[in-house]
């Protein structure tokens, strides 16, 4: 336990140590990035991805995955926007697309735990059907107009230079913090990521966890999509597209492992911040957004073949170290080659 | 129901109501659509279901070592363009070149894909997921002009889109077709008798009794990739010739109707089983009702993803419950047949002691 809890203090200390290099970047770089009011539009313009991935860090420590949270987004406000053409209050609207939320995260989580399902596979075939049904509701329209305080919300500060959505996710990084790593569920979490069976004999609740975590994340997901539509203030079939790549390229950058039991808040935080900051560095340096996922995902795949390869040039030495020293036979192959 | 057994496995079945079901749609359809048996519709089932059979075939070699490569529609996207490109620019390149050259670019970016898998020890879902936005990036990022253009394709590409080499009573074999067939009958004996298809099996079943049993495990997950890769170069070139006119965001979101093609053909999600045959035919029975349901119930091209949805939720599910148990039975089967053979023989020995 102590090993790697020591690991993972060298991986959130590199994150870390990223994290001051990119900002260091943007310092130098851009006049205006210090300041409050960058700062918040640097949370901002990602807000509804850094939700999802609180609630996705949770999933993925506890060994499964939602694919779905994309179309989910997606989905959510579509059947706002669908209902709101139709002439029925938002308010109605909002609470309709926080309940098919639930459902959906409730279906995902019926079908991962009573079916016996994987969620990687039942959740793909989600990605693609709820966005099949984001696309039903919307066709190819476009719809906005939202009423003038949905859009308020969205868009205009709430308290002092912070909007709603930075608020509100302030308010769930805390929220998550405290659940993950000082209440009991929290630690049934990481248990059942660990070893499923010895959680279900030791009486944990494996299938209220993971239900009550899949419906979580849908629900998270419905709300960040109502948010996204009042940020962007209007809302497509197509809103939200390729979100999940970007959630779980942060939660896993952020030092949890995809086969679950490990990680935490605190290392995805700083995922989070590396994430934005770079895309914030990025941006002033015009590359297109495309690029920069690219340059996400080469990080994702850079980040999780650091340790493969340093053990395997730490290895390469010790085994060196090892075949000379001793006996001098290692003296005669190394004169000999 | 021994001798049964014995010639018939559960994945045979699994293919057998494949294609009962692909019967069933067809007779279904046809019932309820006036001059719904045409050849018209194979003919627009098979030119569009070619190339996603072709890449999810590449995709089961990689499925069944229980690996996922989400790859493919980026490697599709960037092989057709940059061979596009590359003709446009060069007339007079032979097609075999250009085809060597979509299945080189495509095999090398597998290759990428097997070494931070393999050798690297990287999630193959993390490292694919990853990937995938960086070839795309790459696509993006390129400094050129960012479409192809058909009319300055050369004059072989375009006509063998439209080009059929012979045709059996309306029914225009296309060459895309065809090599959709040659891609099955070649992997369908790799997979079936070579070494390394077994192996493939194996690995898929259990990785780590396959690593124990010493077989090169990681050799074997690295050309698995390569071998998508290329597949996904072919497919490229041929989503070169089916369109023509592409953007930078060409096959982009593929590896879901790639992956969704293999599942529903009955390929396994955690590796060990399935088949080249099932693939195609899942390939095949999700566009034709898909293109089956667009002219039943006028229905708009939105609901395709809703369907496909529902429809490989229903194809794992069935997997898990049905197919899953079919294969408990057959192996208690075996058990049993196993302990009589031996207790025979036991009783056999025992005979000849006395």
């Amino acid at each position: 336990m102590a090993r790697r809890s020591g690991w993972l203090r060298g991986w959130e200390g590199l994150l870390l140590g990223i994290l001051i290099l990119v900002v260091a970047f943007n310092v130098i770089n851009a006049r205006h990035y210090v300041g409050i009011q960058n700062l918040v539009n640097l949370f901002e313009l990602h807000i509804e991805e850094i939700m999802v991935a609180l609630t996705m860090t949770f999933l993925i420590i506890n060994g499964e995955i939602d694919l779905t949270v994309g179309s989910m987004m997606g989905l959510a406000g579509c059947v706002m926007a669908a209902l709101w053409e139709k002439g029925i209050p938002a308010p109605y609207g909002i609470a309709a697309a926080l309940a098919v939320g639930i459902l959906v995260g409730a279906f995902n989580g019926f079908m991962s735990t009573y079916m016996g399902l994987s969620s990687l596979i039942v959740t793909l075939a989600g990605l693609i059907g709820f966005r099949g049904l984001a696309f039903v509701l919307l066709e190819d329209r476009s719809v906005g107009n939202f009423p003038g305080w949905f859009d308020h919300l969205g868009q205009q500060p709430l308290v002092g230079p912070f909007p709603f959505a930075v608020l509100a996710f302030v308010v769930m990084l805390v929220v998550s913090i405290i659940i993950l790593h000082y209440t009991g569920f929290g630690r049934y979490t990481y248990v059942i990521g660990n070893n499923k069976d010895v959680a279900r004999y030791a009486g944990v609740n494996v299938r209220r966890v993971k239900m009550t975590l899949f419906v979580a994340s849908g629900l998270v997901s419905a709300f960040a999509g109502l948010l996204l539509a009042a940020r962007t203030g209007s809302m497509r079939g197509d809103t939200g597209t390729g979100t999940e790549l970007a959630v779980i390229t942060m939660v896993v950058f952020g030092g949890v492992s995809i086969f679950g039991g490990t990680g935490s808040m605190f290392g995805v935080l700083l995922s989070i911040l590396i994430t934005l900051n770079l895309r914030n560095g990025m941006g002033l340096l015009n590359i297109s957004g495309d690029v920069q996922t690219g340059v996400l995902g080469l990080l994702l795949v850079v980040a999780v073949l650091v340790p493969t390869v340093g053990n395997a040039l730490r290895d390469l030495f010790r085994r060196r170290q090892v075949s000379t020293h001793p006996r001098g036979a290692g003296e005669q192959k190394g004169g000999a080659s | 129901m021994a001798t049964i057994r014995r010639y018939v496995r559960p994945e045979q079945l699994r293919v057998f109501s494949l294609v009962f079901l692909i019967l069933a749609i067809f007779l279904f359809f046809g019932s309820q659509i006036q001059g719904y048996f045409s050849v018209r519709i194979f003919n627009r089932v098979t030119s569009d279901v070619a190339i996603v059979a072709v890449v999810a075939m590449g995709e089961t070699l990689v499925l069944l070592t229980r690996n996922y490569d989400l790859t493919v529609g980026s490697i599709v996207g960037v092989t057709a363009f940059f061979v596009g490109k590359v003709v446009s620019a060069y007339h007079g390149l032979p097609p075999v070149a250009a085809f060597t050259l979509a299945i080189g670019t495509g095999a090398l970016m597998g290759a990428v894909n097997g070494v931070v898998i393999s050798y690297g020890r990287v999630p193959s879902l993390i490292a694919t997921l990853g990937l995938l936005a960086v070839y795309r990036s790459i696509l993006v990022g390129a400094p050129t002009d960012k479409i192809v253009v058909a009319h300055l394709l050369p004059p072989w590409v375009l006509n063998l889109a439209g080009a059929s080499l012979f045709s059996i009573g309306g029914f225009y074999v296309t060459p895309l077709l065809v090599i959709a067939l040659a891609v099955l009958v070649v992997f369908h004996l790799v997979t079936r008798y070579l070494r390394f298809g077994r192996r493939l099996y194996a690995i898929g079943s259990n990785p780590e009794a396959a690593r124990t049993g010493g077989m090169p495990v990681d050799r074997t997950v690295f050309l698995a990739f390569v071998l998508s890769g290329a597949l996904a170069g072919l497919g490229g070139i041929m989503f070169l010739v089916r369109y023509g006119d592409l953007t930078v965001g060409a096959a982009q979101g593929m590896e879901l109707n790639v992956i969704a093609a293999a599942v529903v053909g009955g390929v396994g999600a955690f590796g060990g089983y399935g088949t080249m045959i099932g693939a195609l035919l899942g390939a095949f029975m999700i566009d034709l009702l898909d293109l089956s349901l667009l002219r039943w119930l006028q229905i708009s091209d939105f609901w395709v993803g809703a369907f496909l949805g529902a429809l490989i939720l229903l194809a794992v599910t069935v997997d898990s419950v049905i197919v899953t148990r079919l294969r408990d039975i057959w192996a208690k089967g075996e058990l049993r047949a196993g302990t009589a053979r031996e207790s025979a023989a036991a009783g056999k020995e025992e005979d000849g002691g006395a």
